[in-house]
């Protein structure tokens, strides 16, 4: 594969080893150096508060995830904005009105969801 | 070179790692988050490819979005897992069934799998060097035009996506009260002021 394009990631390669190697180390530092003294205690409710470590998985109203792929889809967009403002110049006035025709469907999608409510929180 | 090799065995490594622990993670949540590493060195695996818009979609798209969505799932639904694993060995010598029945066909598939003479030459010849044309560029300059049609598609499956979320999970609530600006700034004097006249010591 071409050399130079992965020259330039070698620096992300690097950091990523420093990050997980510090993240070692630390962890590793901590095992070896603080005093450890486990006590059942320690792992126990404060008086009468909550659990320590509980069950982190919860019901939660559906609309957060209503939220989360009204994101996502919109977020899909974007990225196929990326190329096309890449390439504008080479591919004309078909590839201009490919796009707005693309953005036209997804705006008739928002204006339902405008129309609806889905944007409201109450 | 070196390092690019070793950089390819690392994430390789990694992913196949990340992807044996996401089935095999007893918590839900403990997957997902897998499944994140998982993503993170399959973009790696891109980079190294060369295809580096793919990657960076890999890491915004399911990284930031795809991941958050099932970790919502595996929130919302109120599923005992430990109850869904009861059967596995029960279940097991009939799910062993599909993946060596699976495992064949693949392995036929490689081993008889004849391409055509040529057939690689039409793929490459469609793909410009890596060297001449940013990533990103060449992806534009093929999918708005000689796929319009693909494209175009998948602007109707996000629509039919969007459409179906709402009419899924929006629910209206009864007597929520809102604030409506429009409506409380014209609202007349009259309607919200009254005068009443009272005579002394008449009591109301």
């Amino acid at each position: 594969m071409d050399s130079g394009l992965l020259r330039e990631y070698l620096p992300i390669l690097i950091f990523l080893a420093l990050a997980i190697g510090l993240a070692g180390l630390m962890i590793l530092a901590s095992v070896i150096a603080a005093r450890q003294r486990p006590d059942s205690e320690k792992l126990a409710a404060y008086e009468c508060g909550f659990d320590a470590f509980d069950d982190a998985r919860r019901k939660f109203d559906v609309r957060f995830y209503l939220v989360a792929i009204l994101f996502i889809i919109f977020d899909l967009e974007v990225a196929f904005l990326f190329p096309w403002a890449a390439s504008l110049s080479q591919i004309g006035l078909f590839g201009f009105w490919s796009m707005i025709v693309f953005l036209a469907v997804l705006t008739v999608g928002f204006v339902y969801e405008w129309k609806k409510g889905a944007l409201e929180w109450e | 070179m070196i390092i690019q090799a070793l950089a390819f065995y690392l994430f390789s490594t990694v992913l196949i790692a990340a992807a044996v622990m996401v089935i095999s993670a007893r918590n839900p949540v403990h997957s997902v988050l897998f499944l994140i590493l998982a993503f993170f060195n399959a973009a790696g695996l891109f980079v190294l490819m060369g295809a580096e818009f793919l990657a960076m979609i890999l890491v915004v798209v399911y990284v930031g979005a795809v991941a958050v969505l099932f970790l919502f799932v595996v929130m919302m639904l109120d599923i005992d897992f430990s109850a869904l694993r009861q059967g596995f060995l029960r279940y097991a010598p009939i799910g062993g069934l599909v993946g060596i029945v699976l495992l064949v066909e693949l392995m036929w598939m490689a081993t008889v799998w004849a391409v055509a003479p040529g057939a690689s030459e039409v793929g490459v010849a469609r793909m410009p060097a890596a060297a001449q044309i940013p990533n990103t560029q060449a992806l534009g300059l093929v999918l708005y035009t000689r796929y319009v049609y693909v494209f175009q598609a998948a602007g109707l499956v996000l629509l039919v996506a969007m459409i179906g979320a709402i009419v899924l999970t929006l629910r209206q609530r009864e007597g929520v009260r809102r604030q409506d600006i429009a409506r409380q700034i014209s609202r007349p004097r009259e309607r919200s002021v009254e005068l009443v006249k009272m005579p002394p010591r008449a009591g109301v």
